[in-house]
């Protein structure tokens, strides 16, 4: 067995295959064990109502991870996540309440139709970009917003859609902690198939069109077939994370998807740093987290003086404004950056200099 | 015919205060290429200043109304100078990001001190409409119709006398190019924010005066105004009007005609879907200024 590598003192790499490591020590490896045993453990300490959180916060991890594919790396602006979501949630709806499919055929039948859909409004990418293109996913919103409320024979319109518990071959994982688990292992996979997309040629040529399009173009990379696949991957991801949320809720409803869910995942790709997936993970923690705490706060003050509810409403838009504001200007590469200089600092702790 | 005609000036009354909105949006991307996803908060804020004036301090509605735009208009100053000037240079998604933050702030404001219900203006103008021919015509539409007129005459005017108006005109033309000529653009970019703030607070004091005050329903016409400025061009100010009127005129046209066939609802959403298709086909719009560039 080769020695295990801690914290290397300088670059001694000597070929493109470590170079391209995700890992460079086994120090990396060794903590990420230890996450995931912490992980595991998490729902055995925490009750019904946390691990519900939990939940909402790896699904919308992996509705961040597919923005950020989309914004992030390949520089198209979408104001229509929420509805690709939306999509996603209501076809799993659809198919188990219609067809009585199961959760693991609801799954990927909601990313591939959500990622249809994505294809035919990225469409539009061919011709426009940068705030064109923004608008344009604008009306995709609105527009998939209104199917969804008006085709009442298949959605139910306003009054929703209440789904069956899920069950994986026979075994009901309905309960908040069994589909916890569930869930992070799609999160993870997710997370891993992002992670390593970015490393393939496909992930270079969304990155190429990012930073200079013509250029991409110049390079032989076919700018619409990778923006539409950007499109695709983008509302896959949202489709899936979408189907989560309708197993974990049971009961969904087209007010869930509207713009502001989609404001949410942009502020959170914004948040977590835009071009990194470990900054949409920080990003969904960040956010749905404080919206959990202003929610647990504004219930312990309506307690005390019931009369403040539309104050406690009109200072949490405030607070998220603000947010949003603050990290542009002071922090506009995101936590992930942040979380590069700790460790960057931590890197050769007690003699950095 | 008559209920026709009727949705025809239905449609210019309301595209009239699309096209009030819609200009606001487009001075500010004129000069500075900015989107601003604020502007549905404009109206809502100054339309609400407005009110708490006449209805908290007693203002008459004309010193109450002068009072607004002031405060707007330096309101609109102060916010360029805190929170978008830092921001020059940087890419489009994170401008935009910066003025949804913006819009939330606002609607924060806006909650904490009107909360989210329905307000209404005390009353000022006679309600009783003009009928001609079968046809509703109430005294706020004239007005609402007299009032954009005005604004676009005034600004038609300031752009091409004024020394700031042509100086803003040079800015969004080429910001390198007017700076060597001694054109202060930080002024440029500062004055068209404080300017689209005034008309902004003309534009939601309309609405409030036509249909009521209510924040949310506001700050959704700020979205309205994307096909408005698509259909106008982005940099066009005649643009803007027209625009406006035409989305108004179509969405009243569906309001009537294709409305009861869905169940209603398709008027609301209905701007978007012509959205879509003029940016396939038309994306630089009716007014504006082609800029060609082929990927």
């Amino acid at each position: 067995m080769r020695r295990l590598k801690w914290s290397p003192c300088g670059n001694y790499r000597i070929n493109y295959f470590e170079e391209f490591k995700v890992f460079e020590t086994d120090f990396g490896y060794f903590f990420l064990v230890l996450f995931l045993i912490f992980l595991a453990c998490l729902p055995l300490m925490t009750g019904p109502y946390l691990t519900f959180i939990f939940n909402i916060i790896g699904i919308n991890i992996i509705a961040a991870l597919g923005l950020n594919l989309l914004t992030g790396f390949t520089g198209q602006i979408s104001i229509g996540h929420a509805a690709f979501v939306g999509i996603g949630a209501y076809t799993s709806g659809i198919l188990a309440t219609k067809l009585g499919l199961p959760f693991l055929v609801a799954l990927p039948a909601a990313g591939l139709t959500s990622a249809f859909v994505g294809l035919i409004f990225g469409l539009p990418s061919l011709r426009l970009k940068g705030l064109y293109l923004a608008i344009g996913t604008l009306a995709a919103q609105f527009i998939i917003e209104f199917v969804i409320v008006r085709w009442e024979g298949l959605t139910n319109g306003v009054a929703g859609m209440y789904m069956p518990k899920p069950t994986i071959f026979g075994i009901n994982v309905g309960s908040e902690h069994s589909f916890f688990y569930v869930n992070y292992a799609i999160v993870f996979l997710m997370l891993f198939f992002s992670k390593n997309l970015i490393r393939t040629r496909i992930g270079r040529a969304f990155i190429a069109i990012r930073d200079n399009d013509r250029a991409a173009e110049a390079m032989g990379i076919s700018l619409f077939g990778y923006k539409l696949l950007s499109f695709a991957i983008g509302a896959f991801y949202a489709g899936v994370a979408g189907c989560l949320w309708a197993y974990l809720t049971s009961a969904i409803n087209p007010d869930q998807f509207s713009i502001g869910l989609s404001i949410e995942y942009l502020a959170m790709i914004i948040i977590g740093g835009l071009g990194s997936n470990l900054g949409s993970v920080f990003g969904a923690v960040f956010l749905t987290s404080l919206h959990e705490i202003l929610r647990v706060v504004a219930e312990y003050i309506l307690t005390v003086a019931p009369q403040f509810v539309t104050i406690l409403m009109a200072i949490r838009e405030f607070i998220f404004g603000l947010i949003i504001i603050i990290f542009l200007i002071f922090m506009p590469d995101g936590l992930a950056d942040r979380w590069r200089v700790v460790k960057a600092y931590f890197h050769l702790w007690p003699f950095s200099y | 015919m008559a209920f026709f005609i009727q949705l025809i000036i239905n449609g210019i009354v309301v595209g009239g205060i699309y096209g009030v909105a819609a200009l606001g949006f487009v001075l500010i991307y004129k000069s500075s290429r900015v989107i601003n996803f604020a502007q549905g908060d404009f109206l809502a804020l100054g339309a609400f200043i407005c009110y708490a004036l006449m209805v908290t301090f007693k203002v008459p509605f004309i010193p109450a109304f002068i009072i607004t735009c002031a405060v707007t208009f330096c309101m609109g100053l102060v916010l360029e100078r805190l929170v978008l000037r830092p921001m020059i240079g940087e890419s489009v998604i994170s401008i935009i990001m910066l003025t949804i933050g913006l819009a939330s702030m606002i609607k924060g404001i806006i909650y904490f001190f009107w909360g989210s219900g329905d307000l209404a203006y005390p009353f000022f103008l006679s309600s009783k409409p003009i009928i001609i021919g079968g046809i509703f015509i109430s005294p706020i539409y004239i007005g609402t119709i007299v009032i954009t007129a005005v604004l676009l005459g005034v600004f038609g005017v300031f752009f091409k006398y004024s020394a700031q108006g042509i100086a803003m005109r040079a800015a969004a033309d080429d910001q390198m190019a007017s700076q060597s000529l001694g054109v202060s653009v930080k002024r440029v970019f500062a004055v068209s924010w404080a300017i689209a703030a005034l008309v902004a607070t003309i534009g939601g004091t309309i609405i409030g005066l036509v249909n009521g005050l209510n924040a949310q329903s506001l700050s959704f016409v700020g979205l309205k105004v994307f096909p408005v400025v698509i259909l106008g061009g982005l940099d066009s100010i005649i643009g803007a009007i027209v625009g406006g009127i035409i989305i108004g005129i179509l969405e009243n046209l569906a309001m009537g005609y294709l409305d009861p066939l869905v169940g209603g609802g398709l008027s609301e959403t209905f701007p978007f879907f012509i959205l879509i298709v003029l940016l396939m086909i038309k994306p630089y719009g009716l007014f504006g200024i082609i800029e060609i560039e082929r990927v």
